[in-house]
């Protein structure tokens, strides 16, 4: 008996003070976590289940080999409605990719314009820049899609009446008719003088930096590299004999024929999507270059370098590394901000995924998931890939 | 030599005044003076395109879309809709219930937001507990004598404020709790934090929307609906908790260590340790990051209209398609008139956050410096 009283407040002691352990309550309160977690997880599986049994839609990814028995719009590989839910799903990947590819060029070229504008010596240009950065990040870009699309857009003219553009392209309700690029055999001699002169133009700039290293002297790669990469091809093309010629778009009945047609569409979203990314891009351009160091620019003078190469060898360098992440941020957000699409009718991936194939077959649960793992791999892939970029540019320390 | 030299000679004669500006700030260089010139064009050209659409070509007076074929702004139609633009259709006769909410807003945010004004903890309180309970009372009714208003019925302004500042909000608590979590020594919490975070800012906001309407009803038991609006908001507060703990994440990096031990040195619990010395200090730091997250979702609000919620623009939209007011320049009124409104807004939020940013740097600078060096 009194070795049993001795020894149950210790021991309760010891619980007690296992408790208080912060190691243990730890544990304690993750496996709580996780119970509730699981808990919640099994309820609304259960519900899934459930709905979906009283709905009669079978779960699970057999609908992708079904028959869309839908067309769509515009598709960058062949495509009808007889081809699969599967082969849709391509199809509206390739259209978000391709908008996002483009968007993210025009997005960079008008921000660079702009960010450089902003720090312009001219008042009134600095002016403008910063006008345009304040109008247009301030208004939501589905705002803007719309105004690109149903405002500027739908108030082209007819076919009958298209602006002509240089070039014999034209512009009108419809969209853009521009000439396309018809590849007759032999082409290929002129591709493969391209690769080469991509690889002669990376061994060149290796052996001159090896040089620079070894010698000190700079060998002038400009030129040379010019010449590899465009004369080396216009050369094979000339040599083959032009094996390509322009298809340009007719206008015949009540549409254009021919040439390649760009729809409304896909240039409301280009639009839209560049402009407003470009206000943003703007703002990082601008602090990237005012985060270099003033020093640096007269470190640079007083070693004698001229204007182009400080620009070229001392202050874009340190810019970009402060840029880079953040652009990488803003052409993330452009790819996804590629999805309001679907509110102007351009066939993307949630257009044509989320959208037509999840109303046709019902699958709420397979679509949203696979709509979101695909932008989830997307942005993956684009950090990866600019991670990979900012580490081979990031400063070297010793 | 050279200071005799400065002292005997007059200063140089130079041109002052308006005169020395427009030299050295528009014309120091020949390229200067050709953009100065091209900026003077592009500013005529956007300005005379504006007047003469919105006044010179515009049409003022007029019962429908027939009547705009001027080719320049229909401002009968705004005229005619401009009461939907901000309620929807909230029934006319009982618009001032939204009216008195946005003044009991206004009565609390200004001296919230105003710096001079003392007593920020009673105005707080104010708009934290008083002010939501007003709300949810004033804006569906249904109680004291209040005819009930559906969700349904609400849009324009209306909705696009509930939904941002409610969303906010909501987020708020979610985001402080994720942000936490991603620098918790838990690692189960912390990969479930980082997951979330995570999955949320790499998907588009779409998507999540899609799931608020096509997948939520899927996860309740039979029987169970929740409200489309009710839906939407859910989802809103996820998706910007997801942004603004990043945000929050960014001030708790930045205290200083020294001020975790010294919380710890003190016995403090973490409830304590965070509450009282952690958070105060951080949250105070991200002022200007948590208004960027606020004006982000006020933009992003716009979305709601994809699954059938009439925002501003959902209205303005619906308005630029009405039949009786169709016409070539009814589109461009509505989305200008709309993207007006918004602008104020996020124009006025991007100011106010460049103000307190200013504040915070000159009287935080102690905190600033130290973020920096550790």
């Amino acid at each position: 008996m009194a070795v049993s009283t001795g020894t149950s407040p210790r021991a309760k002691a010891d619980l007690k003070g296992l408790l208080y352990r912060p190691e243990v309550r730890q544990i304690v309160w993750q496996l709580a976590l996780l119970a509730a977690l699981g808990f919640a997880a099994y309820w609304v599986v259960n519900n899934v289940a459930a709905n979906l049994r009283r709905q009669n839609i079978a779960s699970g990814f057999d609908f992708l080999g079904r028959i869309s028995g839908f067309d769509v719009a515009q598709s960058l590989i062949e495509y009808s409605n007889v081809s699969t839910y599967g082969r849709a799903f391509w199809v509206g990947l390739l259209n978000t990719l391709l908008v996002a590819a483009l968007g993210i060029v025009a997005a960079t070229v008008i921000g660079f314009i702009i960010g450089i504008a902003r720090l312009s010596s001219n008042w009134l240009v600095a002016k403008m820049a910063a006008a345009y950065v304040e109008v247009v990040r301030n208004v939501p870009l589905l705002l803007q899609l719309f105004f690109w699309y149903y405002a500027v857009l739908k108030n082209m003219p007819t076919p009958r009446q298209s602006f002509a553009l240089p070039g014999g392209a034209f512009f009108n309700v419809r969209g853009l008719y521009i000439p396309a690029l018809e590849f007759q055999p032999g082409f290929e001699m002129v591709l493969g003088a391209l690769v080469l002169g991509v690889v002669a133009t990376v061994a060149l700039r290796w052996w001159g930096r090896r040089r620079q290293m070894l010698t000190g002297q700079r060998f002038p790669l400009l030129w040379p590299s010019l010449v590899l990469l465009f004369g080396l091809p216009l050369l094979a093309y000339f040599a083959a004999g032009s094996p390509a010629t322009l298809d340009y778009p007719e206008l015949r009945g009540f549409n254009f024929q021919g040439g390649l047609a760009v729809q409304p569409e896909l240039i409301a979203l280009l639009l839209g999507l560049s402009i407003y990314t470009a206000s943003f891009i703007a703002e990082i351009v601008r602090a990237g270059i005012l985060g270099v160091a003033k020093g640096q620019t007269e470190a640079a003078q007083a070693l004698g370098l001229t204007r182009g190469q400080t620009l070229r060898l001392v202050i874009v360098p340190q810019a970009t590394r402060i840029i880079i992440p953040p652009l990488t941020n803003q052409y993330l957000n452009l790819t996804k901000n590629s999805s309001l699409a679907v509110a102007i009718g351009y066939p993307d991936f949630v257009s044509v995924f989320a959208g037509t194939v999840l109303n046709q077959t019902g699958q709420a649960v397979e679509v949203v998931l696979m709509t979101m793992g695909v932008y989830l791999a997307l942005s993956l892939i684009t950090s990866l890939f600019m991670n990979w970029f900012n580490s081979r540019m990031a400063l070297v320390e010793r | 030599m050279e200071r005799a030299g400065h002292a005997a000679t007059a200063p140089q004669a130079r041109a002052v005044g308006p005169i020395r500006w427009l030299r050295e700030n528009l014309f120091s260089s020949w390229t200067n003076a050709v953009l100065t010139v091209l900026a003077l064009w592009l500013i005529w050209e956007l300005v005379a395109t504006l007047f003469s659409w919105g006044v010179l070509h515009a049409t003022w007076q007029g019962r429908d879309g027939g009547d705009c074929r001027e080719g320049g702004a229909c401002w009968p139609f705004i005229n005619a809709w401009f009461g939907q633009f901000l309620y929807g259709r909230y029934p006319d006769a009982e618009r001032w219930r939204v009216n008195l909410t946005y003044g009991l807003a206004i009565a609390g945010l200004v001296p919230l937001m105003v710096p001079q004004v003392p007593g920020k903890l009673w105005s707080s309180l104010y708009m934290l507990v008083v002010f939501p309970a007003l709300a949810v009372i004033l804006l569906p009714g249904g109680v004291l004598g209040l005819r009930h208003v559906t969700t349904d019925l609400w849009g324009g302004l209306l909705v696009t404020l509930v939904i941002s500042s409610t969303g906010i909000a909501a987020a708020f608590p979610i985001a402080i709790v994720l942000a936490l979590g991603r620098r918790s020594r838990m690692p189960i919490v912390r990969w479930l934090s980082v997951g979330f975070i995570e999955v949320i800012r790499g998907v588009p906001l779409i998507t999540v929307l899609f799931m608020a309407s096509v997948m939520l009803p899927l996860f309740l038991p039979e029987g169970w609906t929740i409200d489309k609006l009710v839906r939407a908001l859910i989802m809103v507060a996820l998706f910007s908790a997801a942004y603004l703990a990043e945000v929050i994440r960014g001030g708790l990096q930045a205290i200083p260590r020294g001020q975790f031990e010294a919380a710890d040195a003190l016995g403090l619990s973490y409830p304590k340790k965070m509450g009282l010395i952690v958070l105060p200090q951080a949250l105070k730091l991200v002022i200007p990051g948590i208004v960027g997250s606020f004006i982000a979702l006020f933009k992003d609000t716009s979305l709601v209209l994809i699954i059938g919620i009439y925002d501003l623009l959902g209205i303005a939209q619906v308005a630029s398609s009405a039949q009786t007011w169709l016409s070539p320049s009814t589109p461009m009124t509505a989305y200008v008139v709309a993207g007006a409104i918004f602008w104020v807004f996020c124009f006025g939020m991007s100011r106010y956050s460049q103000m307190l940013e200013r504040r915070l740097a000159a009287g935080g600078q102690r905190a600033v410096t130290k973020a920096i060096e550790t």
